[in-house]
C-alpha cells in the first residue's frame, strides 16, 4: 500500500481526470450541501461532488438540463441585503451578534475586519486560517471575517466552503453567520427555509471545528449560529440564534459514513470522464456507470435529478413515486412486480407484503365497483 | 399514504392516466367561486407583480404592478384588488337565514339557545397551489395593519381606503384554510391531488400543469409524457411553454423578458419626469404607456394558462358527485364567514400579529376536532376511503348471517339483538369494543361480543346497543336482517373534541394568565425610507 501522502496525491489526480482536463474544481455550494443532506447514500452525487464536477453543465450536456436558476431580482435583492448587513465594517451585524448571542460581552466597537483576499481556494483557506489564528491571539476584541473560505474533508477529498461570515467573540469563541433574504415575519420565518439554512450552517460549523482543532488552545465553535433575515416587509436586518446541534450531529454522522470517494472512483471503468465537452452518449455511459439512488426529493436539491428521474422511471422503480411508497412494498421494487403481485400473477402469497397488496387490490376493486352502480351508496 | 393509494399511483404509472383516489367530491365547490392567480416578484417579501382575478371564466381582471418596488404602484394594485375582492365577499353578507347557536348565559351561567343570523352562502376563493394560499396569508398580514388617511392623518404613507379591510379578509381566508376540510379557500393542486392519484410523486403533484396532464392527458398521449412536457418544455426563447402556477415566476422569464421590460418602463418614467414642455411630455407619456402595456402583456401571458388550468380543474371536480356530508362542513364555513362579517361590522380591530393563549388553544383544538371529523366523514361518504380504513383494521364490512333476539338484564328489558356478521376484513377488535354503523345518517352503536369460531373464522358476533326505539320490540329496520350487507367502523362517526377549555378569565398563569382589560391597538409596521410595503 502506498504511503498516505502518495495516495492522497493519486486520488486528487484521479478526481482531476474524472473532471476532465483543465476544468477547475467547483466548490461545494449551498445546493450541493443540501443535496448531501437530502440524499447521503447516492454514490453518483458523491463522486460528482467529490470530484468538483459542475453538475449543472453536466446535466445540460446529458440533455436533461436542471431547472435551477436565480432570478436577477432575487439576486440583486439578496446582494443588496447582505451588503446592508455588512456595511460600515459590519457594525450592524456585530451589534446583532452581541444582542442575540453574547450579551455578557463588551459591546462591539472598532471590530477587526481582516482582509481575506488571496489566490485560489487553497490560498483563501490558508488566509482564513491565519486570520482566525490572529484573532485567537487578540482576545478581548470582536473580529468579523467576511466571506472566509473553509476546507472540509468530504469522503476523502477537501471540499471548499464559503460561509457568509464568521464572528470571533471577545472570549475567543467563533460563530457562523448565515445571511438570508427570506423575511422574518413577526419573529417567525418559513420553517423549511430556516431548516435548510441550519443544515447549511451546520456544515460550516463542522469545517470550523476542524480549523479550531489545529489551534492550541482550541477555540470553541458555538453551536448556536446567527441567522440574519430582513425584518417583516422591510429590508432592515433582524437576527435570531438558531441551535444547530442536531443538524451538526446528523451531518457529522453522514459525512463519517459516506462511501469513500476513493472506493467509488476505483470501481469506475478506466478512462471514465465527466467533462461536459464530451458527446452525450459517452457522458451517459460514464454517468450510468455509477449507481444513483433517486428519490423525488432530489428534484429540489440536485442538478442531475431529471436525468436520474428518467432512468428511474424507465426502470419502473417504485421509489420514483416517493420514498414512503417503497416502505410498504417489502421486497418488490418495480411497478410491474407490484402490480403483478397485486393481480395474483406472481409473488408468494405467504409474503405479508404480497398478501397485503392483494387485499388492498381486492378492496379497491370492490369500492370502485360499488360506485359504478347507478346509486352512489355511502357504504356497502 | 395507504397501500390502496399507493396501488392507485402504480396503476396510474402503468396505464398512463391518473386513477381515482376518491369516488365522490370531498370539498364544497361554490357556483360562483372567485379565482385568484397571483404572481410575485422574486426576492421580495410579498411584493405582487400582477394577478388575474374574477368570477367569470371568460373575463378575468388583469392587475399589474409595472414596477414592483414602487410603493404607490403597489398600493394602486392592492386598491384595485380590493375593488374586485371586497364587493364579491360582501355580496354574500345580506342573504341570511335564521339559525340557533348555544351560548352561555352570562347571568345564570346556563347554556341557552340564541337566535342568530347565518349567511345563506359564503364566498369561495380558489388559488392554483398551496404557495398561493401562503401568499394570500402574507398579503393579508401586509395590509391589515396599514392605516388609511382617514384612520390616521399622520400616517407617513397612508394606504388607499379599503386596503386594510382587504387585508383582514385575506387573513381570514388564510386562517380558515388551515382548518381541515374547510372550503372557504382552496388550492387547486391540493383538491385535485385529493381526488386523483397520478403516476408521479406528491412533490411533483404540486405542479398544476403536470397534475392536470395526468388527470386529463391530451388525446392520444400518455399522462407521463404530457406531464413531463408541462414541467419542462421550453420554446425557442428558452421560456417554459407551461408557465409555473406561481406565485413564483420562472427565473428565465424574470431575467430574459421581465427585467428588460421593467428597465424600459423605468427609463420611460424618468424621461417623462424630465420632460420640459407639454409636447415632449405627451410623447414621453406615450412611451411610458407602451412600456406599461408591454409588462401587462407579459404578466397576462404567464397567468392566463394558469387561469385556464384552474377552471379546467374546477370542471373536472364538478363532474364528481358531492359527498353526502360535504354540505355539513360547508355550513361550518358559512358560520366562519358570518362570524368574521360580524366582527368587521362591529368595528373590532384586525386579527393580532400573534394569537393570545386562549385563541391559540381554541384554534388548535378546533383543528384537531375538524381533522378527526373530516377523516370519519370522508370514510362514510366514500367507499374508497372506507376501503383504506378496512385495510388498516379500523372498519369492516360483511354480510349478516344470523340475528338472535336478546334482551338486557334490567328491570325493563330493552332489545339487545345479537348479530353475526361474516367478514373477510381483519378489524382490530377486543372484547366489548364499540363499533358504529350509519343508520339513516345517524350512528348506531354495537358491541363486539366475540368470534363464533375463533378469529380465523371471520364470523363476528355483535350486540346492537341503541337506535331501536323505546319499545320492547325494536323498530322496523333498526336491526340488520339476515342477508344484509353491513359496514361497521371502529372510529366514532361524530368524534367529540377534547376536554372543554377554561374560560378566558380562568386562563392559568402558565399560559399568560387572564387577558388584560383592553386590547391595545397594534401599531402598523414602521416605514423606513428604503422600505417596500
Amino acid at each position: 500500500m502506498p504511503p498516505p501522502r502518495r495516495r492522497e496525491k493519486a486520488l486528487r489526480h484521479r478526481l482531476a481526470e474524472l473532471r476532465g482536463p483543465e476544468i477547475p474544481a467547483k466548490a461545494l455550494d449551498a445546493r450541493a450541501l443540501a443535496a448531501l443532506a437530502a440524499n447521503p447514500g447516492c454514490r453518483r452525487r458523491a463522486i460528482l461532488d467529490g470530484a468538483g464536477v459542475n453538475k449543472a453543465a453536466l446535466a445540460s450536456a446529458l440533455g436533461s438540463p436542471s431547472v435551477f436558476g436565480q432570478s436577477q431580482f432575487a439576486f440583486v435583492r439578496g446582494n443588496a441585503f447582505e451588503a446592508k448587513v455588512k456595511a460600515d465594517g459590519g457594525t450592524e451585524l456585530l451589534r446583532l451578534a452581541h444582542e442575540k448571542l453574547d450579551r455578557a460581552a463588551e459591546p462591539p466597537a472598532g471590530a477587526q475586519v481582516p482582509d481575506l483576499t488571496a489566490q485560489g481556494p487553497q490560498g483563501r483557506t490558508a488566509r482564513t486560517e491565519l486570520a482566525l489564528r490572529e484573532a485567537a491571539e487578540a482576545s478581548g476584541t470582536w473580529t468579523l471575517l467576511d466571506h472566509p473560505m473553509l476546507a472540509l474533508d468530504v469522503a476523502g477529498s477537501p471540499a471548499f466552503l464559503e460561509p457568509d461570515a464568521v464572528v470571533v467573540h471577545p472570549d475567543g469563541s467563533w460563530t457562523v453567520v448565515e445571511i438570508k433574504s427570506f423575511p422574518m415575519l413577526d419573529g417567525a420565518a418559513d420553517p423549511a427555509k430556516v431548516g435548510a439554512a441550519a443544515r447549511q450552517a451546520a456544515v460550516y460549523v463542522l469545517a470550523l471545528e476542524q480549523v479550531a482543532a489545529r489551534l492550541d488552545p482550541a477555540p470553541r465553535v458555538r453551536h448556536r449560529i446567527l441567522l440574519v433575515c430582513p425584518k417583516d416587509f422591510s429590508n432592515l436586518p433582524t437576527a435570531s440564534a438558531v441551535d444547530v446541534r442536531r443538524q451538526r450531529a446528523v451531518t457529522a454522522r453522514q459525512l463519517a459514513r459516506l462511501t469513500r470517494i476513493e472506493e467509488i472512483a476505483d470501481a469506475l471503468p478506466e478512462g471514465t470522464c465527466f467533462s461536459p465537452e464530451l458527446p452525450a452518449e459517452r457522458l451517459t455511459e460514464a454517468v450510468e456507470s455509477v449507481p444513483a439512488t433517486y428519490a423525488p426529493e432530489c428534484l429540489s436539491a440536485c442538478e442531475l435529478a431529471f436525468h436520474c428521474r428518467d432512468s428511474s422511471r424507465a426502470a419502473g422503480a417504485v421509489t420514483s413515486l416517493g420514498r414512503p411508497v417503497r416502505a410498504e412494498l417489502g421486497g418488490l421494487t418495480t411497478v410491474e412486480d407490484v402490480l403483478a403481485a397485486a393481480r395474483g400473477e406472481s409473488g408468494d402469497p405467504d409474503d405479508p407484503a404480497v398478501a397485503a397488496l392483494r387485499r388492498a387490490a381486492a378492496l379497491r376493486a370492490e369500492a370502485l365497483a360499488t360506485t359504478a352502480a347507478p346509486e352512489v351508496a355511502p357504504c356497502p | 399514504m395507504s397501500l390502496i393509494a399507493t396501488l392507485a399511483r402504480l396503476e396510474a404509472v402503468s396505464t398512463g392516466r391518473a386513477q381515482p383516489a376518491a369516488t365522490v367530491r370531498h370539498r364544497h365547490l361554490s357556483d360562483r367561486p372567485l379565482v385568484f392567480v397571483p404572481l410575485i416578484t422574486a426576492g421580495e417579501a410579498g411584493a405582487p407583480l400582477g394577478a388575474l382575478v374574477g368570477t367569470d371564466r371568460d373575463a378575468p381582471r388583469l392587475l399589474v404592478v409595472p414596477q414592483p418596488r414602487d410603493r404607490d404602484l403597489r398600493f394602486a394594485f392592492l386598491a384595485e384588488l380590493a375593488d374586485v375582492v371586497l364587493p364579491y365577499v360582501d355580496s354574500f353578507a345580506d342573504a341570511v337565514e335564521a339559525a340557533e347557536r348555544s351560548e352561555t348565559d352570562p347571568e345564570t351561567g346556563k347554556r341557552i339557545k340564541v337566535e342568530v343570523e347565518l349567511c345563506a352562502d359564503a364566498p369561495q376563493l380558489i388559488v392554483p397551489s398551496r404557495a398561493g394560499v401562503d401568499l394570500v396569508r402574507l398579503l393579508g398580514r401586509s395590509m391589515r395593519f396599514r392605516r388609511t388617511a382617514e384612520q390616521d392623518p399622520e400616517a407617513p404613507f397612508p394606504a388607499p381606503p379599503r386596503v386594510p379591510l382587504l387585508g383582514r379578509w385575506l387573513t381570514h381566508f388564510g386562517e380558515r384554510a388551515r382548518v381541515p376540510g374547510s372550503s372557504l379557500m382552496l388550492a387547486m393542486t391540493d383538491v385535485l391531488g385529493r381526488h386523483w392519484a397520478t403516476g408521479q410523486s406528491t412533490l411533483e403533484d404540486q405542479h398544476l400543469g403536470a397534475l392536470l396532464a395526468w388527470i386529463a392527458p391530451p388525446e392520444g398521449r400518455s399522462g407521463a409524457e404530457a406531464a413531463q412536457e408541462a414541467e419542462l418544455a421550453r420554446d425557442a426563447d428558452g421560456q417554459l411553454v407551461c408557465p409555473p402556477a406561481g406565485p413564483a415566476t420562472d427565473p428565465a422569464f424574470d431575467n430574459k423578458l421581465l427585467a428588460p421590460a421593467i428597465e424600459r418602463y423605468d427609463r420611460a418614467r424618468t424621461a417623462l419626469a424630465a420632460a420640459e414642455d407639454g409636447l415632449e411630455a405627451d410623447d414621453r407619456l406615450g412611451a411610458l404607456t407602451a412600456a406599461e402595456r408591454e409588462i401587462r402583456a407579459l404578466v397576462e401571458s404567464r397567468t392566463l394558462p394558469t387561469w385556464e388550468a384552474v377552471w379546467q380543474g374546477l370542471d373536472l371536480l364538478r363532474r364528481l358527485p358531492e359527498g353526502a356530508r360535504v354540505e355539513e362542513r360547508w355550513t361550518r364555513d358559512r358560520w366562519s364567514y358570518t362570524g368574521h362579517r360580524d366582527r368587521v361590522v362591529a368595528g373590532e380591530p384586525p386579527q393580532p400579529r400573534r394569537d393570545d393563549a386562549v385563541t391559540a388553544a381554541n384554534k388548535l383544538a378546533a383543528r384537531e376536532r375538524e381533522q378527526a371529523r373530516l377523516e370519519a366523514q370522508e370514510a362514510l361518504d366514500d367507499p374508497l376511503m372506507m376501503a383504506a380504513r378496512r385495510l388498516s383494521g379500523e372498519a369492516f364490512a360483511g354480510e349478516v348471517v344470523d340475528v338472535v333476539m336478546a334482551y338486557s338484564e334490567s328491570k325493563r328489558p330493552s332489545p339487545r339483538p345479537l348479530v353475526t356478521v361474516r367478514t373477510e376484513d381483519g378489524p382490530y377488535l377486543g372484547e366489548r369494543v364499540k363499533v358504529y354503523r350509519s343508520l339513516g345518517g345517524k350512528p348506531q352503536t354495537a358491541e363486539f361480543v366475540g368470534y363464533e369460531d375463533g378469529p380465523e373464522g371471520g364470523l363476528l358476533i355483535l350486540r346492537v346497543m341503541d337506535k331501536m326505539g323505546r319499545g320492547k320490540e325494536p323498530e322496523e329496520g333498526s336491526v340488520p336482517e339476515k342477508g344484509d350487507r353491513v359496514c361497521f367502523t371502529l372510529f366514532e362517526h361524530e368524534p367529540r373534541g377534547g376536554a372543554k377549555l377554561p374560560d378566558p378569565e380562568e386562563t392559568p398563569w402558565t399560559h399568560g394568565g387572564p387577558p388584560g382589560e383592553e386590547a391595545v391597538l397594534e401599531p402598523a409596521d414602521p416605514v423606513t425610507e428604503e422600505d417596500v410595503l
